[in-house]
């Protein structure tokens, strides 16, 4: 069974590499690349599997799962420019693939009920363009 | 594993109105679906692609590219259409039922998949078509 918990945060990031000129980062990123950076209302979803357990009738309490995603993506991603603000992204450029896979990596450890674990992770940029990422192993 | 998802809006009418039917059946089968005129809808299509996440660019795929593709190959010909009178595929006896656009779509897609991506390794991983709010179609590709 899946449990699916959404939550929002709103950021502003730039794409671009160090190591390309303005002109070949407009080319790859598009407006995406300008300078200044610009922002989103990210919208998460977390998705977890399991079965449910037998007394509590739950897979994880959503509770929990809500506290878990609250002080580990929200608190530190929400109104903050991630690439100035929130390591990795000091290194690596925050496209919505790798805030995805860094969300999952945030998330994956803290999730791994008896009973329950992580299975997606969707993030959408816009109502648009999503990523959903289900982990390196697969 | 990292999957992009595009969503892209269309507005077209069809009919559904089989070849291989008689009035009369066609009317119960399809019931409004099938008043002469046709009718129509806002479609709402999602793209999904599949591939190598580019350690160097962080992206799957460059989502200009698949707009690009959709643009050319979907949207152009179907959007503010008749299914029935101005898409190819359609002028025969093929119904343009959610299911046979949706194959469409992969047809399309699929034919100009290396124009938009070349030489990298994204792959078309499925489709979904919202015909109203309250059903959607959706196609595995593999």
């Amino acid at each position: 069974m899946l449990i699916t918990r959404r939550a929002e945060f709103s950021a502003s990031h730039v794409c671009a590499q160090s190591s390309l000129t303005a002109e070949q980062n407009r080319e790859l990123y598009g407006a995406a690349a300008n300078p200044s950076g610009h922002g989103h209302n990210y919208i998460l979803e977390v998705t977890l599997e399991g079965d449910p357990d037998p007394v509590t009738g739950m897979i994880f309490d959503l509770k929990m799962l809500k506290e878990v995603i609250q002080k580990n993506v929200i608190e530190p991603m929400d109104h903050r420019f991630l690439n100035y603000e929130v390591p990795p992204f000091d290194k690596i450029v925050p496209t919505a693939e790798n805030v995805a896979a860094e969300i999952w990596k945030r998330l994956e450890p803290k999730l791994k009920g008896e009973r329950a674990r992580l299975k997606n992770v969707r993030l959408f940029e816009t109502e648009d363009l999503y990523v959903d990422y289900v982990g390196a192993s697969l | 594993m990292t999957r992009v998802t595009r969503r892209y809006r269309f507005a077209a009418s069809h009919r559904l109105n089989s070849s291989g039917l008689s009035g009369q059946q066609n009317g119960e089968l399809y019931g409004k679906c099938n008043n002469p005129y046709g009718h129509g809808h806002d479609y709402v299509l999602e793209v999904s692609v599949t591939g190598p996440l580019d350690a160097i660019s962080g992206q799957v795929m460059n989502v200009a590219a698949l707009d690009r593709l959709v643009q050319a190959q979907i949207l152009r010909d179907f959007d503010h259409r008749y299914f029935n009178a101005d898409v190819p595929e359609f002028l025969g006896d093929l119904v343009p039922t959610s299911e046979n656009i949706l194959r469409v779509i992969e047809d399309r897609l699929s034919a100009h998949w290396r124009d938009a991506f070349p030489d990298t390794g994204q792959r078309l991983e499925g489709i979904r078509l919202q015909e109203t709010k309250r059903n959607r179609f959706e196609l595995r590709t593999n």
